[in-house]
């Protein structure tokens, strides 16, 4: 990954983690994304398995117990570089994560996706959040009570399915991203395309996220 | 490399462990003892800690110091509605809590230092070398200031401590050893003062923390607290006597109780006796298992909400645990482990010692860190979410709660009025919204450049080290200039105050054997003129007065050095008084050699 000089014996980094001069520890480039720092291909289905293998096998080349010999300089870089191994398994162990992560390195936008809520369901969740303000002022044992929660609980499961409806449309954009990437192709059909699966992801993320987030609110609400 | 230690230093006992053969052993005492009591008291002749001390706690309560574990780390404000429990002194000085012993206050890592220096010299005793580096196992929910302090304690000892790790996954490292687990395991950790659990994946060596959680203030203690208080009541009613205004008697209610309920971990009925102050006679009451669980059942209750939500935050339900492991002393409540089984649908396990299992995890961590083992690794993580404070009161989190460590964020600052060359930081740790609910770490003063307002880019970097110990550092991103930050602590000793402490615990044990030479000297000497004076009587006839004028004369320069406070002064008069008594000595055995062979005849000693 480091494909510098070493910043102990000044040779060239041919190694992938050490230098294979002085067999010291290389620290993890700051450009360096997260499915290069794993060592898988930037695709938006990965297997679970052979990404926690990866992990472990780098947190065991890079976790500071076994650095507990070494100079300090080592010491830290093992620090900076597991602290970095731990932040990019964390997000790409998840499939939502990673879809976000890989969108900002694709359009170059860092920051959060913002959460906004589907167009067809914005009538809907207003009226839920009337509902809920109800809810939470009411008597919970009266008769009203009973059946705002039970009207609460209506909505939880349609909007969980609605969620559910959007993961596997992502999982559908997911597996045509990663389509188009095998082929490689760089034709102006193969640019809309690509145009169309990022558009349409964020859309669907910012989407999920924030039924997600009213579902999470609801759950806690009448739980 | 020098060897490393583990020490489990906990509420109610400590302990020490080493590795031998590829396998975690502990240190025992003398007597063959593995547990050092975690009590420190003053008594006449100074500090003393452990079994010795224990001893005090009925004798000399308000300087005897117990449960010092609850202190570490937190203010005055923390632990306001248990005060009363307590008959020692408290007071608060920079946000640490302090306790008062005879004349001196000392702070929770400074009473942890001295049993820390207890297991020090045990293990120094036993190995037959000398000690300076260990692993010292906290409970897995401890906050950034409850692991400094614990640091601070090592560094106070006189210990390097090179890595602070949780009791539970220690535990984890122990049993992982034994038996090779592969799967999902939950270390169920109920101890004196903490409960803790975690939710670990075992697999080819790795041992990956999925969630922990806990409460750093419910233990076996509580227990005893509510037993303690229904005896006082009970006590109060009967006998017109209220114990809690007798410290001393209170303790010994206190010890009794605990002794009570150990017993009823095998029987089902046991008898409390509890002598009254003022000659009143005694208090005796049965008590059965019963009537101590429907007792307790709400304390042992509180354990099962964490453990759910550390399940929650694992994503895994009860069934999904293939087996649950038991740690710390309380868990040899029945009642625990019916409560336990019925939460994970299987029986727990405790085969391992659940007093020792977390020391011996943690000298095998000390293995790992010394390069002896290698194919072990533990993936820990951070209990809680770390943030900072931002507008209106509001925590922004920048590492969530179960984050592997080492775990780092990045954030980038700049400053909202032309030319302003500062910008203050406060570090929170906690799951709540608002700052206030949250408990505050430290807060420090970024340096800032005097530049047009938004233009200054200062990212700061806040990194979780494997102890899950929270380092931050800052980048002038214009500049590329790194600033060093100096952190004020909110509940934690300043490093002048740690350095301060370390030197008083170095000048005070150089004293402390300058002292006890000195009262050996004095010993040695005294016997000395003791056997001088009575060999002059009995045999000062067989040689010349001057010699045995001599001899007088190094004996009395002897008896005036030995009253003064150097011992060297009184060893170099010993040996000159030896030296001047040689030759008296030597005639002396030969006449009662002679003496003995008189009357003998020759084929009686031939």
């Amino acid at each position: 990954m480091a494909r510098s000089m070493c910043w102990h014996c000044q040779s060239e980094v041919t190694g992938e983690y050490f230098c294979e001069r002085c067999v010291k520890v290389q620290p993890v480039s700051k450009e360096t994304d997260y499915f290069t720092c794993l060592g898988v291909p930037r695709r938006l289905t990965l297997d679970p398995k052979k990404l926690e293998a990866k992990f472990y096998e780098l947190s065991r080349t890079f976790h500071p117990d076994f650095y507990q010999t070494k100079s300090t300089a080592e010491q830290t870089i093992s620090l900076s570089n597991a602290a970095v191994l731990n932040t990019a398994y964390r997000t790409l162990r998840d499939p939502i994560q990673r879809a976000e992560y890989l969108l900002a390195l694709e359009t170059g936008s860092v920051k959060d996706i913002r959460t906004s809520p589907p167009a067809d369901l914005f009538e809907e969740i207003l009226e839920l959040q009337d509902t809920l303000e109800e809810y939470r002022t009411s008597d919970r044992g009266s008769d009203q009570g009973h059946q705002l929660r039970a009207a609460l609980q209506a909505e939880q499961e349609g909007l969980e399915r609605r969620k559910e409806e959007m993961e596997s449309q992502l999982r559908q954009l997911f597996a045509d991203w990663d389509k188009l990437q095998d082929t490689g192709e760089a034709t102006s059909p193969a640019r809309a395309e690509r145009n169309r699966i990022l558009k349409q992801m964020r859309d669907l993320l910012s989407h999920r996220t924030y039924i997600n987030n009213i579902v999470n609110d609801l759950a806690a609400t009448i739980a | 490399m020098a060897r490393i230690v583990g020490i489990d230093l906990g509420t109610t006992n400590s302990l020490v462990a080493y590795m031998k053969d590829g396998q975690p052993r502990i240190v025992p005492d003398r007597n063959g003892r593995t547990m050092v009591p975690s009590v420190v008291a003053l008594a006449d002749n100074g500090l003393i800690v452990g079994n010795s001390a224990k001893e005090h706690l009925t004798r000399n309560p308000e300087r005897t110091v117990y449960s010092v574990k609850r202190f570490m780390g937190k203010g005055l404000a923390d632990i306001q509605n248990e005060l009363t429990y307590f008959p020692y002194h408290l007071t608060e000085t920079g946000g640490v809590i302090r306790i008062r012993l005879g004349q001196k206050n000392y702070s929770p890592p400074q009473i942890s230092a001295m049993i820390l220096k207890e297991l020090k010299l045990r293990a120094e005793t036993y190995l037959g070398e000398s000690i300076t580096k260990a692993v010292i196992t906290v409970p897995a929910y401890f906050n950034d200031s409850q692991r400094q302090a614990t640091k601070d304690a090592g560094l106070i000892a006189g210990l390097e401590v090179l890595r602070i790790i949780n009791e539970p996954t220690a535990a984890a490292l122990a049993y992982g050893l034994q038996k090779n687990t592969q799967g999902t395991i939950a270390v169920y950790d109920f101890g004196g003062g903490t409960f803790d659990i975690s939710i670990l994946k075992l697999k080819d060596g790795i041992f990956e923390v999925l969630a922990t959680n806990g409460d750093t203030h419910l233990g076996g203690d509580d227990v005893d607290r509510m037993l303690v208080d229904l005896f006082v009541s009970e006590i109060q009613e009967r006998e017109a006597v209220d114990i809690s205004d007798y410290p001393d008697h209170l303790q010994a209610v206190r010890l009794e109780v605990e002794r009570a309920k150990i017993r009823l971990s095998d029987e089902l009925k046991t008898e409390i006796a509890i002598e009254l102050p003022e000659g009143r006679g005694r208090f005796t009451r049965a008590l059965t298992r019963d009537q101590l669980e429907s007792l307790v059942m709400s304390v042992i209750e509180r354990t099962l909400v964490p453990c759910r939500m550390a399940l929650k935050d694992a994503g895994l339900n009860p069934k999904d645990i293939d087996e649950v492991v038991l740690v710390g002393g309380s868990t040899r409540m029945p009642l625990v482990r019916q409560l336990v089984e019925a939460l994970f649908g299987k029986p727990p396990h405790c085969h391992l010692n659940p007093d020792e299992v977390v020391a011996l995890g943690a000298a095998v961590q000390a293995d790992i860190l010394s390069g002896g083992t290698t194919d072990m690794l533990l993936l820990d993580v951070t209990p809680l979410s770390l943030g900072i404070e931002t507008m209106g009161g509001v925590m922004s989190s920048l590492i969530r709660r179960n984050t592997t460590i080492p775990a780092s964020a990045k954030e980038m600052f700049t400053t909202y009025v032309d030319g302003q060359t500062g910008v203050d930081i406060h570090i929170l740790q906690g799951e709540r919204e608002l700052v206030k609910d949250n408990r505050s770490l430290a807060r420090f003063r970024l340096k800032v450049p005097p530049l047009p307002a938004g233009v200054p880019r200062i990212e700061v970097t806040f990194l979780i080290d494997a102890n899950g110990i929270l380092n931050v550092t800052a980048t002038d991103m214009r500049t590329s200039q790194s600033q060093s930050i100096e952190v004020k602590p909110s509940y934690g000793l300043s490093d002048t105050e740690v350095e301060r402490m370390i030197e008083d615990s170095f000048k005070f044990a150089a004293e402390d054997v300058g002292a006890r030479k000195l009262i050996e000297a004095r010993l040695d000497a005294e016997s000395l003129i003791k056997t001088i004076d009575k060999s002059l009587a009995e045999a000062g006839h067989l040689v010349a007065r001057e010699e045995a004028d001599t001899i007088r004369i190094a004996s009395s320069q002897l008896s005036t050095v030995k009253d003064g406070t150097d011992f060297r002064a009184i060893r170099a008069r010993m040996a000159e008084l030896e030296q001047a008594a040689k030759h008296l000595n030597a005639v002396m055995l030969d006449d009662s050699l002679k003496r003995g062979l008189q009357g003998k005849k020759v084929s009686d000693v031939s």
